[in-house]
């Protein structure tokens, strides 16, 4: 555990003493400033609209807004998951650095978990970037909090997922553009995976769009907690460990 | 303290190491010594855990590689080829991070970071950023690395390539240094560092351990035979290479004469001893009795260098070029 820490924190640092962080972070305030300010636009003419004609149909901006817009975050995160990613272990192995950390008495396990955690709070604090705006909303309007947490929890845990497949990825190469282009190959396959669903009923068909990240996230944007959808995601990420620890163990037989 | 047995390493093509066995006790330095590619490194990486063998097996402090690899890590300061240095790092960031992932907190880091600093000469760039130290300093960050918890086990994978000979001198006085307290395995392709600092060879060539014995022994049976070099010239003109050729012969104790090359004044004569003759004041006395001078005297055996060449087959000393005038 002390191990774990000892290797987040390392990450963390090399993340925010580059402008590796600051660039993200900026880019994501960026976009995601651009979709709120956008989804508000839409929200306000629409209430405009409604008053002219004189009807009154109740407007929510949980439905209206949150929601959307944190399914916009999901695939925004996409995007950046490869970014975070692919330096985790490529850059150790290019530097030669891995084999300090394979020679000193921490278990694989311990260097995976701290690199992966480092890797979920820098995710971690671009959502917090969301959370600003939101505060808009709160001391305007009166949002529900309590689907937009579920909608957060489901947010971390499908970037977790990725995290650890991207984590993976980067065990498997020096160079951290080909981590990063097939950490982002990867992110995008898993999302576009649902689109069969659309026209093919099939077995296979349900079974691809089922693997898809983005459709377990569906649940989640709409304020509803499924068991089945949070076990999907841990299961995504223990997969993505797994996968990491195997190929770290490889080293030891192949390099 | 190190114990090797029969360790194999096979890659998808090509055994890396075959069969190597071989022990060493505590406190000792032990130079690996081999040509590149010769299965040095990748000896160096199993001992440390970082390789796993495809056969046999090893101990450290004994702790098995294979069934305590957390006991034996713990015990053993590594310094790869590279040193691993994370380049956006300072000195003694580095060290603090290297030193918590060996198991040190609080005081007792803070203490031993001190001494690495001031042991392997780093303190004055102890908040520069590693990316911006030269070679020698970053080789000598990788050595204070390797000895921040203080392990029973050092391992230097060419600890001084790339250095200046300033730096090389520093570095060798300051492993020596260290093997009181630490057993050491250091490997290079550099002959006189071994020389200099070890007290036990291992050669090593093609993956196959092909002489182990202690830096005395093994410079004794290079001497067995001393080979030498002369220059004789004379006051006036040259001396005549056949009269000086018959008075060396004649020398007792001296088994073969040639004459290699001539110089503007002098010529270059190279003397093989029968086994355990010393023969070079006798030489020198030939020489000057006979009313010429001897410029130069000197053994040209370069002792373990000799030895190596012979056991790993490169090319003999160039006999090849070697011309009697």
């Amino acid at each position: 555990m002390r191990n774990t820490w000892i290797i987040c924190a390392k990450e963390l640092r090399s993340y925010f003493a580059s402008p590796i962080a600051y660039l993200l972070l900026t880019m994501f305030a960026l976009i995601f400033g651009f979709f709120f300010w956008n989804a508000l636009g839409y929200f306000v003419i629409e209430g405009m609209e409604m008053q002219m004609r004189g009807q009154s149909v109740a407007m929510n901006i949980n439905e209206q807004i949150i929601r959307p817009l944190l399914s916009n975050t999901s695939v925004v995160g996409l995007f950046f998951i490869p970014m975070i990613t692919m330096r985790l272990f490529a850059e150790e192995k290019r530097s030669g650095t891995i084999e300090l950390l394979a020679t000193s008495p921490v278990r694989d396990i311990e260097v995976i978990v701290g690199k992966w955690l480092a890797a979920m709070i820098l995710y971690s604090c671009l959502l917090l970037f969301t959370a600003i705006n939101f505060a808009f909303l709160f001391r305007y309007g009166n949002p529900d909090w309590k689907p937009m947490a579920v909608g957060y929890l489901g947010l971390l845990l499908q970037a977790g997922t990725l995290l650890a497949l991207g984590t993976f990825i980067s065990t498997l190469t020096k160079n951290q553009i080909i981590a990063g282009a097939g950490t982002f190959g990867v992110c995008l396959l898993l999302w576009v995976l649902e689109w069969t669903s659309g026209y093919e009923t099939a077995g296979w068909a349900k079974v691809l769009a089922y693997l898809s990240v983005i459709t377990h996230f569906d649940s989640f944007a709409k304020g509803v907690f499924a068991v089945k959808d949070v076990i999907f995601y841990l299961s995504g990420i223990f997969l993505g460990l797994f996968f990491t620890a195997r190929s770290m163990e490889s080293l030891r037989w192949r390099s | 303290m190190i114990i090797v047995k029969d360790v194999t390493k096979r890659y998808a093509r090509a055994v890396a190491v075959d069969r190597i066995s071989f022990s060493v006790a505590k406190g000792q330095i032990v130079g690996f010594l081999g040509p590149n590619g010769a299965g040095k490194t990748t000896t160096m990486r199993i001992l440390t855990c970082f390789l796993s063998p495809s056969s046999g097996t090893a101990s450290v402090a004994g702790f098995d590689i294979l069934e305590q690899p957390l006991e034996v890590k713990k015990r053993i300061g590594y310094l790869p080829e590279t040193p691993p240095l994370y380049l956006d790092m300072e000195t003694a960031e580095y060290l603090r991070f290297v030193g918590k992932l060996k198991g040190l907190a609080g005081a007792e880091l803070e203490k031993r970071v001190n001494y690495v600093c001031d042991r392997c000469f780093v303190a004055d760039v102890r908040n520069k950023l590693l990316g911006k130290l030269s070679k020698g300093y970053r080789q000598r960050v990788g050595l204070a690395q390797a000895i921040i918890h203080n392990p029973d086990v050092l391992i230097l994978d060419e600890p001084t390539a790339g250095l200046d000979p300033k730096q090389i001198n520093e570095t060798r006085d300051l492993i020596k240094g260290l093997a009181g307290d630490h057993t050491i395995i250091l490997s290079t392709h550099i002959l006189p560092e071994v020389e200099q600092t070890c007290e036990q060879v291992l050669i090593i060539n093609k993956g196959k351990l092909v002489a182990t014995d202690s830096v005395r022994n093994l410079q004794a049976r290079a001497r067995d035979a001393e080979s030498l070099l002369l220059e004789v010239a004379a006051r006036e003109g040259r001396p005549d290479p056949l009269l000086v050729l018959q008075t060396l012969e004649a020398v007792p104790g001296v088994s073969h004469v040639l004459c290699t090359d001539s110089k503007d004044e002098g010529l270059i004569f190279e003397v093989q001893s029968l086994k355990g003759q010393l023969v070079r004041g006798d030489l020198a006395r030939a020489i000057v009795g006979s009313g010429w001078d001897l410029c130069e005297l000197r053994p040209t055996a370069k002792s373990l260098e000799e030895i190596f060449l012979q056991l790993t087959g490169s090319e003999a000393p160039a006999e090849a070029e070697k011309v009697v005038a």
